[in-house]
């Protein structure tokens, strides 16, 4: 047996050596579910990559929780969509600067069958309380992310306080925006989505788009690199050149020119 | 081969030997001496403290008060290693019939060369030739035994236990038990064995230690125990009375 | 769910095909665990055996938490693991998070108290039986470990197996500590779990089948091994 054992051990060191290209630089970006579910990373990422052998490794999660790694060190650089709470991370000293980098939209989906008669309508607001004098289902994500916080404004501007109505007609998933949509779609409830996640999204079932268009569901993406005096492992060089890429003539035309179905998902805006 | 001489002066002896528990003496044997030649069999109804006594006797047991001697001098880790136990049901190791001989030898320090044959002349010696690569455990009840004889045969003892070595089996099987041990007992090594069943002692003993409620009530020379018991007790067990 | 089953079938094509990005995937997947469950029974055996065997105050207690920390959340484990690797964290100098290494640590940590419990078992209940013979033949308790390991090495394949089984189906300890990185650190359920995000199901199904298809063939293994480790134990108990 510790024979088997020795050359289990071997095989598997032999298995990491192999595919261990280890020396290659890399950068770990926190970024949302939204850039990298829609596709945008896995399109635009090559080019870069092959300018500046720079590995580039997402870690894609809510843009609360990116925040939160950014700020434990976990990451060289943060590219999220909430610019109130990026401004205070950087005000905070975890990073150097924000810059603007590309916007989208939000827009609100929901069954066919459109309980809240929504349908076709150019503010969100209004929608927003039609469907919560519905009490018409409405999807969550409840999770501290980017999209989360854009719908709590926007509840907020609608004067409705819909967490006292959590469990009940307003359900809080607590996931990210896919697993969300999966929800809503399920359960026949609205949604407030980004247009990308919505774009690539494969399980639609009997969800459509029903508001769009309000300039209050425009949706503002920075970029900020991770302060290396805060955290002197971040690869601030690497991360700098990334930043400046993404920011640049290069980048912004890579944004510009990924589309899916024939559409244009995000529109780059670094100034 | 050991010379007989020098078995005749092994001499394993019991002085003042009390095992308590919960106020009752479950072994108690002031004093017990066993030096003479050929088999000694430990007889006695069930509880009577026969296993209790072999195990005080090989070292797996410490007694509350007393000790065992060997030769005169307190039993020790040089006489142990030159002691082997076969228990009632054996306990094999869950590997080949000649790896668990290997394993005692291998522990006794024997180079490889020379345990390649000796495990060869041992199963001969138990009638196991041939099933050198079969897994101990898939051995039939007699087949385990005999194998358990022969691992503790493998360290060569100058004093080998039995503890009912046959009380599971049928006559044949122990028939071919019976003859390994008397074989032993013939090259010199010192035979002490527990069993209830007299047509056994009978077959096998030079001498009988009868044992009852932890108390020996009679050691003496096989004939005169099985022929003329002084005590009552041995009287009534040898009658197959019911022995309180 | 219009069309899923066609989804599914070009999903299955794509695997049977050896789509070499998904089995890229696979690939690590199986190397993930299968070290994690090395190096978890490197350690586990030895503890498990040793809680079998060594008498001293306090074993109960070591064994009850070792039981109860077979049943440790794994999301609270990847959480301790992220904690301890994070650039904030106790090891965050080793730059080890967002790495298969981190991976394989919460593996670990979530493995070896299954294979420490399993081997204190079984070795506890074979100590018992040999105990004597082994006294008897001088062998003493220390010497006795590697004998009773050995002798319990079917039902020890056994335990390894049970946790290469916890191992590869796990995802709420490998996500937060491997990040789910593409070509990185993504592995089969982290994989499973991002393209359900992605609402594509089939190809989500598709992966779990052939998770699926492990569990059921490590399962098999399991059992069968076990049935043999049961034989061999009955024979003369």
């Amino acid at each position: 047996m510790i024979r088997i054992f020795i050359r289990a051990a071997f095989f598997a060191v032999g298995l990491t050596a192999a595919s261990a290209n280890a020396e290659e630089p890399f950068i770990v970006v926190q970024s949302t579910t939204s850039t990298q579910n829609s596709g945008l990373l896995d399109y635009i990422l090559p080019g870069f990559e092959a300018e500046t052998g720079i590995d580039v490794r997402v870690v894609a999660v809510g843009t609360g929780q990116a925040i939160r790694n950014a700020i434990n060190g976990d990451g060289d650089v943060l590219l999220v969509h909430s610019r109130p709470a990026e401004e205070q991370f950087v005000d905070d000293g975890w990073g150097v600067e924000r810059f603007d980098v590309m916007y989208n939209d939000f827009v609100l989906v929901g069954p066919k069958s459109d309980p809240a008669k929504v349908r076709g309508g150019m503010d969100i607001v209004e929608a927003l309380v039609a469907v919560s004098g519905a009490e018409a289902p409405f999807a969550s994500r409840g999770d501290d992310s980017g999209t989360h916080k854009a719908e709590m404004r926007l509840w907020d501007w609608a004067d409705a306080d819909p967490t006292a109505a959590s469990g009940t007609w307003y359900r809080e998933t607590g996931s990210g925006m896919g697993a969300t949509l999966n929800v809503a779609s399920g359960m026949g409830a609205y949604v407030l989505t980004d247009r990308a996640t919505w774009q690539s999204f494969g399980n639609r079932g009997d969800l459509e788009v029903l508001v769009e268009g309000d300039p209050r569901l425009f949706n503002q993406y920075g970029i900020i690199l991770v302060n290396p005096d805060k955290h002197p492992q971040v690869r601030a060089a690497a991360g700098q050149r990334f930043i400046d890429w993404l920011i640049g003539p290069d980048g912004q035309a890579a944004i510009a020119s990924y589309k899916l179905d024939g559409e244009q998902l995000f529109f780059p805006n670094a100034e | 081969m050991r010379d007989l001489t020098l078995q005749m002066a092994s001499c394993l002896s019991v002085d003042g030997m009390r095992i308590t528990r919960k106020g009752k003496a479950l072994l108690d044997v002031p004093q017990l001496i066993l030096d003479g030649p050929g088999p000694t069999l430990i007889l006695g109804p069930n509880g009577s403290g026969k296993s209790l006594l072999l195990r005080c006797l090989h070292g797996l047991i410490v007694p509350d008060r007393g000790q065992v001697r060997q030769d005169g001098v307190a039993l020790n880790a040089d006489h142990k290693v030159r002691q082997a136990m076969v228990f009632q049901q054996p306990v094999l190791l869950r590997r080949s019939v000649a790896a668990n001989l290997d394993f005692v030898l291998k522990r006794q320090g024997m180079p490889r060369s020379t345990r390649k044959s000796r495990i060869e002349d041992l199963l001969t010696e138990g009638g196991l030739d041939g099933k050198a690569r079969q897994s101990a455990r898939s051995l039939s009840g007699g087949e385990a035994q005999r194998l358990a004889i022969l691992r503790a045969l493998a360290l060569d003892p100058e004093t080998l236990f039995l503890d009912e070595p046959t009380s599971a089996l049928d006559p044949n099987a122990t028939q071919m038990i019976e003859r390994m041990i008397l074989r032993a007992s013939t090259r010199g090594v010192r035979i002490v064995m527990v069993t209830h069943d007299i047509g056994q002692a009978r077959r096998l003993a030079a001498d009988i230690v009868m044992m009852q409620g932890g108390h020996v009530v009679e050691h003496g020379a096989a004939k005169q125990v099985l022929g003329a018991p002084k005590s009552d007790a041995a009287r009534r067990y040898l009658a197959g009375g019911l022995v309180t | 769910m219009q069309g899923f089953a066609s989804e599914f079938s070009s999903a299955m094509s794509l695997i049977l095909n050896g789509d070499a990005e998904l089995w890229a995937i696979v690939l690590l997947s199986l190397k993930v665990s299968i070290f994690a469950v090395l190096i978890s029974a490197l350690i586990g055996m030895p503890v498990g055996a040793a809680l079998a065997v060594a008498r001293f105050p306090g074993r109960r207690i070591l064994i009850v938490l070792m039981n109860a920390l077979m049943g440790f959340p794994p999301v609270v484990v990847g959480l301790l693991v992220y904690l301890l690797l994070s650039r904030s964290g106790p090891l965050g100098v080793l730059e080890l998070l967002y790495t298969p290494t981190a991976m394989i640590i919460a593996q670990v940590v979530l493995v070896t108290p299954i294979i420490a419990a399993l081997t204190r078992q079984v070795v506890e209940m074979l100590a018992e039986e040999y105990s004597e013979q082994l006294r008897s033949l001088g062998v003493s308790r220390l010497a006795s470990v590697p004998v009773l390991l050995w002798d319990a090495r079917l039902a020890l394949v056994t335990a390894l197996l049970a946790g290469f089984g916890r191992a590869i189906a796990e995802v709420g300890a490998v996500i937060i500590v491997g990040g789910n990185i593409n070509h990185v650190t993504r592995v089969m359920t982290t994989t499973i779990a991002l393209e359900t995000s992605k609402g594509n199901l089939a190809l989500a199904l598709a992966l779990g089948a052939i998770l699926i298809g492990i569990a059921v063939a490590v399962n098999a293994m399991v059992s069968t091994l076990s049935l043999r480790a049961e034989q061999e134990g009955l024979r003369h108990a």
